[in-house]
């Protein structure tokens, strides 16, 4: 991005003030080095959200933005219902509440290593990923529907998980307003056989060593310490989400029309919130949302057989689930008063800091888990919400290293079977079905996760509580 | 990454975080169909799906572009739903209306090998255009 077209407001926030159609100003989170290698596409994505009827304070882009459809991926935006505000579903995206759960073992390095390859295979083996793969199970469309209104809920009620659990995830495991009804029968028939499935893409199970701890305190109250071994799992709402967001996409590039929102681009269609499209995409949003909650608890479950099977004194429990693609109601202040408003955060995490009451009881005095996925050959953090999280970008943080280059670009430069190798050098194993994946997915191909988590820390969305190292990474 | 014969053909362009499939043809229908190998493209090598088993999708929509989207749209649920691949492709479009039919083959993946799914056509860089020596282009950028 050039220089000459943002304003710098301090070492880690960056604004364009606003001109032509835009109601608010673009708010950048970054240093200047990745402003620097910032898309200039990004610059303009921000600037067309800052055009959306209804956005409040400001079109927000966090340190990982990068290069959308619609939305910059890394795009925070909030729409007050009470001036016309919209909900867009290239907004969310078509991963509807795509997300990372991160899992503590109780386990140390030592007691992984010398099994390794044996658990990365055990783990390829049960964990249903890549195109084609199908669930354990396979709903019927009442089953369904119970999904989409439960979330987590439904599978710890179906004996995939503990009830600790759900304290750990958004929500407590379910976003309420949940409308089944608004989902087609063709999204429901494409999740048929997906339920608890990874997907594939960016999509991963990984198993993880902390190596650094940055705040003792809050480290503690996570219950991770140098040495131990986590799991993420980092997947979305399979083929019901990706339905859901076509068909939506479809009726609010419509609905845009007939409302007189004019779209500086097609990808941007929105409906306004108190409209029937709106609220029917709300309530399908939220089904969305349900789901690949309910996905990574079932992936949980398969997770803990494996580990059951394979380390008997292991205890699997749920740190956090944030989900990164998702359009949610929430109170903020704005001028010193209590709003409802409704918060996109497309390709960021939700960063709320310590005291608010969604927040289970034993880390409300804390905060919340921030998780960062990073690359399979770099490294991941946890992070910790803010207070200032909530007046800078209505309680927003990063949500991974964000790329810097295209897959073209990548399968380009790297072969998939070198990264394999290159990796398992490092100590570090790869399990996947496609050689071209891994070369897309090249750790080369993001940004230096590191420079941005430094950049979310800097800029006060998140705070640093511990970096971890990939061991074994499945993908799909 | 091309295909190739007489005008018609296919090809990827970048995209940061997706990727972007293009096709090209003599005919706006060609154009569709290339568009659609260069979606199999973006999973696997199109010349690894054998045209085994036949199915047919119909679409409609407000515009060309948006009738693209739909089409593409509409093979990936075929995809997810069947399980399946599609390396041949048969478009018809009447004003607003799409006939199509695809041939390919379920899923192997020690033998297709499949990259990554392809989550949804977007609208973005979405474009369905005549140039100048009457040939036509039809792309869009793909979710994976």
């Amino acid at each position: 991005m050039d220089l000459k077209t943002i304003k710098k407001r301090s070492d880690y926030e960056w604004g364009i003030e606003p001109s032509g159609k835009m109601t608010v100003p673009v708010i950048i989170y970054a240093d200047e080095s990745l402003i620097k290698a910032m898309d200039e596409k990004v610059r303009q994505q921000a600037v067309n959200v800052a055009c959306l009827p209804g956005i409040v304070k400001a079109s927000y882009a966090m340190p990982d933005a990068h290069w959308g459809y619609g939305f910059p991926i890394g795009g925070v935006a909030a729409f007050d219902p009470d001036k016309g505000g919209v909900v867009s579903a290239g907004g969310v995206g078509f991963d509807i509440a795509c997300g990372v759960r991160t899992i503590t073992t109780g386990l140390s390095i030592d007691d992984i290593e010398p099994v390794k390859e044996q658990l990365a295979d055990l783990l390829a083996h049960k964990i249903p990923a890549g195109l084609g793969s199908r669930g354990k199970l396979s709903l019927n469309i009442k089953q369904m529907d119970e999904v989409l209104v439960g979330g987590a809920r439904w599978a710890v009620e179906h004996g995939y998980g503990t009830k600790e659990d759900l304290l750990r995830v958004e929500e407590h495991g379910a976003v309420a307003g949940a409308k089944p009804d608004c989902v087609s029968d063709h999204a429901k028939k494409r999740q048929e056989e997906e339920v608890g499935t990874l997907g594939s893409g960016n999509h991963y199970m990984e198993v993880q060593k902390v190596v650094e701890i940055y705040d003792e305190k809050t480290a503690g109250a996570f219950n991770i310490a140098v040495g131990q071994i986590t799991v993420s799992i980092h997947c979305g709402s399979r083929g019901l989400g990706h339905q859901i967001g076509t068909e939506y996409l479809k009726k609010m590039a419509a609905a845009a029309g007939e409302c007189g929102i004019e779209l500086p681009e097609r990808e941007l269609a929105c409906a306004p919130i108190n409209s029937r499209v709106g609220q029917e995409y709300l309530g399908a949003m939220r089904a969305g949302i349900n789901c690949a909650l309910a996905n990574r608890q079932l992936l949980t479950h398969l997770l803990r057989g494996v580990f059951a099977d394979m380390f008997p004194k292991a205890e699997l429990k749920l740190l956090y689930d944030v989900s990164h693609n998702t359009c949610k109601e929430e109170l903020h202040s704005v001028n010193g008063q209590r709003k409802r408003l409704f918060i996109h955060r497309k390709g960021a995490t939700r960063s709320f800091g310590p005291g608010d009451p969604s927040l289970p009881a034993e880390l409300r005095d804390i905060g919340q888990p921030v998780l960062i996925g990073g690359t399979m050959g770099t490294a991941s953090y946890i992070l910790v919400g803010t207070s200032e999280s909530m007046s800078l970008s209505f309680g927003s943080s990063c949500h991974g290293a964000g790329r810097n280059m295209s897959r073209t670009e990548a399968t380009r430069r790297w072969h998939g079977r070198d990264v394999v190798r290159g990796l398992a050098e490092q100590g570090i194993l790869i399990r996947s079905p496609s050689f071209r994946g891994v070369a897309e997915e090249a750790p080369g191909a993001y940004k230096d996760v590191s420079e941005v988590v430094e950049a979310a820390h800097q800029a006060k969305l998140s705070r640093k509580v511990a970096r971890l190292v990939p061991i074994i990474c499945v993908k799909g | 990454m091309k295909g190739r014969t007489n005008r018609k053909r296919w090809e990827h362009f970048p995209h940061e975080a997706d990727i972007g499939i293009r096709g090209a043809g003599a005919t706006k229908e060609q154009a569709f169909e290339q568009a659609a190998i260069a979606l199999t493209a973006v999973i696997t090598e199109p010349g690894k799906v054998a045209p085994e088993q036949k199915i047919e999708v119909t679409c409609q929509a407000g515009d060309d572009e948006l009738l693209l989207a739909d089409w593409l749209n509409s093979l990936l649920y075929e995809m997810d739903t069947r399980k399946m691949l599609f390396s041949r492709f048969e478009v018809r479009i009447e004003g607003n209306h799409l006939n199509g039919t695809a041939w390919g083959e379920k899923i192997d993946v020690s033998k297709h090998t499949p990259t990554t799914e392809v989550k949804a056509a977007t609208y973005a860089e979405l474009n369905v255009r005549q140039e100048r020596d009457g040939s036509w282009i039809a792309q869009c950028i793909v979710d994976v």
